[in-house]
């Protein structure tokens, strides 16, 4: 099962890696918004914003923005390998179902793992003055996030079959899911409503916990909760699109 | 005890649920394939052919009936039929940029559980049996058609399985490398031993290919025979006569229904077209009993019938029809 899932695991990288195209406009986004909209919440009094302290609040929630788009849309990849026969290919193969996905989502893990650091260390000119072992630690929890993300993400792949209808779903589910987890602006400036409806999103906890860990409070309760939430997200959705790979054969 | 045919299906069945109800794309098939044997599933799209080999090649789980395959059952075993066999599956989309010949191989053949030096050996020993020497650092974005097909092809017979599923193996591509192909498939058979069940909706493919044709239709098999067998029983062979004059043809005629059990004669103008069971074992006593009377012909030609003839003789349609309608 190991050699399997190196064997999936490696092709991916392979071609990324010819293809690092991707891989670079994938870090655009929460670039840009680092650079263009971060340096607002300077100016920004209330919910521990202010200052270079902003930065701390910002960053984690750009991490989060990079792990749902980034692992979010994993499944568009699975979509063109249906249609050339990849996906059917291996599994005609003995290699078992769940090595087949579990290959792709640690290379969509490694990526984002990689483009999170990157992300942290462009911020330091800015600004962010993080608990650097905090960094490390939010570091592997988006990892953690990503394999369930991106598993959840090929599973719907593999069940919508069709671009068209895959784009807009991700978007549909994603954009809610993060506005909803207050990666832009924290969610105590929320109205009373908002905030209630942002405590059942299980991504806000996540991105709570990050803060913490950026501020370094590693006694905080928000980085417990944090992390079990990831933990047990994460599981959820892996087994989940370890199930609609092995059942979903048309 | 012999070895177990390596395909034996029984009642097989497959519905799909679409928003038009229930539709039954596979409806209860039986057949067998001998060992070393190459049979083509002919029909028009949508008889249920692709349907019939996901469900042999494990993608499919069939929603009634069963199937040996390899010597294991594709319901309690699938691992263990997997092993066994190869798939070669429709042309696909554009592959993805980045992929090359060699290391696609490679790791096809590793996922089946080969070593890295067998996967390489293996692959060393089977590019230049496909033509795909020197091809190995190729991007699969840069291979022409006929390359392509031949390296889907090496992906299915890698791990040099025992049986051999083709679907549709040379649609889209030109004759001659439609040719080509074909003489590598019948080269596998001769080489390597492997039993092949291809799917196909062109009819000289399965006459030039299968040593037994199953006619697919709405599901259901209308025919298991030899494609010279089908024809056989169908139309028979038609031998045409010109003559030097209508007259001639008329004495010829008379002459042939003495010498041949022929099952049709029509004489028209200076020809005369004599429809028999079997045209090479026919020809001979005609033209012989012909020459005797003096009434040697200008112009012989024997035809046999094709198999849209059979197709339409079986299922009252013509496959041109259909891929018209589907077009």
């Amino acid at each position: 099962m190991i050699v399997e899932t190196a064997l999936i695991f490696q092709r991916q990288m392979r071609i990324l890696l010819r293809n690092p195209v991707w891989v670079f406009f994938g870090l655009t986004q929460p670039i840009i918004y680092l650079v263009l909209f971060g340096p607002l919440l300077k100016g920004v009094r209330g919910g521990g914003l202010g200052g270079d302290d902003s930065w701390r609040i910002f960053v984690p929630g750009l991490l989060m923005q990079l792990t749902i788009f980034g692992a979010g849309f994993a499944g568009f990849g699975i979509i063109q390998e249906l249609r050339e026969g990849v996906v059917d290919r291996q599994r005609v193969t003995p290699a078992r179902r769940t090595s087949l996905i579990l290959g792709r989502t640690l290379s969509n893990m490694l990526v984002l793992a990689v483009q999170g650091t990157i992300l942290v260390l462009v911020a330091i000119p800015f600004g962010l003055h993080p608990s650097w072992s905090g960094v490390a630690t939010s570091i592997v929890l988006i990892a953690v996030l990503a394999i369930g993300v991106s598993a959840a993400s090929y599973a719907m792949g593999l069940i919508l079959k069709d671009e068209d209808a895959f784009a807009p779903f991700i978007q549909g589910v994603s954009l809610p899911l993060l506005l909803l987890s207050g990666v832009l602006l924290p969610m105590s400036l929320a109205p009373a409503w908002l905030e209630t409806a942002s405590k059942v999103n299980p991504l806000t906890h996540i991105v709570d916990g990050t803060r913490a860990l950026f501020r370094g409070d590693f006694g905080d309760g928000d980085v417990w909760l944090g992390i079990g939430i990831t933990v047990a997200l994460s599981a959820l959705l892996a087994l989940w699109g370890a199930r609609v790979f092995r059942r979903q054969s048309a | 005890m012999p070895a177990p045919d390596p395909i034996v299906v029984r009642g097989l069945a497959r519905s799909f649920k679409t928003r038009d109800g229930v539709v039954e794309a596979v409806k209860g098939i039986d057949f067998t394939v001998r060992a070393g044997e190459i049979v083509g599933l002919l029909g028009p799209n949508g008889a249920g052919k692709t349907t019939t080999l996901r469900m042999l090649t494990t993608l499919l789980e069939p929603t009634a009936g069963s199937a040996t395959v390899a010597g294991h059952d594709l319901a309690s075993r699938p691992r263990e039929v997997r092993r066994r066999i190869g798939y070669v599956a429709q042309v696909g989309a554009a592959p993805s940029a980045g992929t090359l010949l060699g290391e696609e191989l490679v790791t096809q053949a590793r996922l089946q559980g080969l070593s890295k030096a067998a996967a390489a050996a293996r692959l060393a020993q089977l590019a230049p049996r496909l033509d795909l020497a020197g091809l190995e650092r190729r991007a699969l974005l840069e291979l022409s058609g006929g390359q392509r097909r031949r390296f889907d092809v090496a992906l299915g017979l890698m791990h040099e399985p025992a049986v051999v599923f083709l679907d549709e193996p040379t649609t889209g591509l030109d004759p001659q490398s439609r040719a080509n192909l074909w003489e590598h498939i019948r080269r596998l058979r001769e080489e390597m031993g492997v039993t092949i069940l291809l799917t196909t909706h062109y009819l000289d493919e399965a006459d030039a290919l299968a040593d037994r044709i199953l006619v697919m239709d709405h599901g259901g098999l209308v025919a298991d025979d030899t494609p010279a067998a089908l024809k056989a029983r169908i139309a028979g062979d038609v031998i045409h006569l010109g003559f030097a004059s209508p007259e001639h043809a008329e004495r010829a005629a008379a002459l042939a229904r003495e010498t041949v059990s022929a099952r049709e004669l029509v004489a028209q103008g200076d020809e005369l077209s004599v429809t028999v069971d079997d045209g090479a074992v026919a020809i001979a006593p005609l033209l012989g009993a012909l020459d005797g009377a003096g009434l040697r012909p200008a112009t012989v030609a024997v035809s046999r019938p094709t198999l849209d003839d059979v197709f339409l003789t079986l299922t009252g349609r013509s496959l041109r029809e259909d891929e018209e309608a589907a077009a």
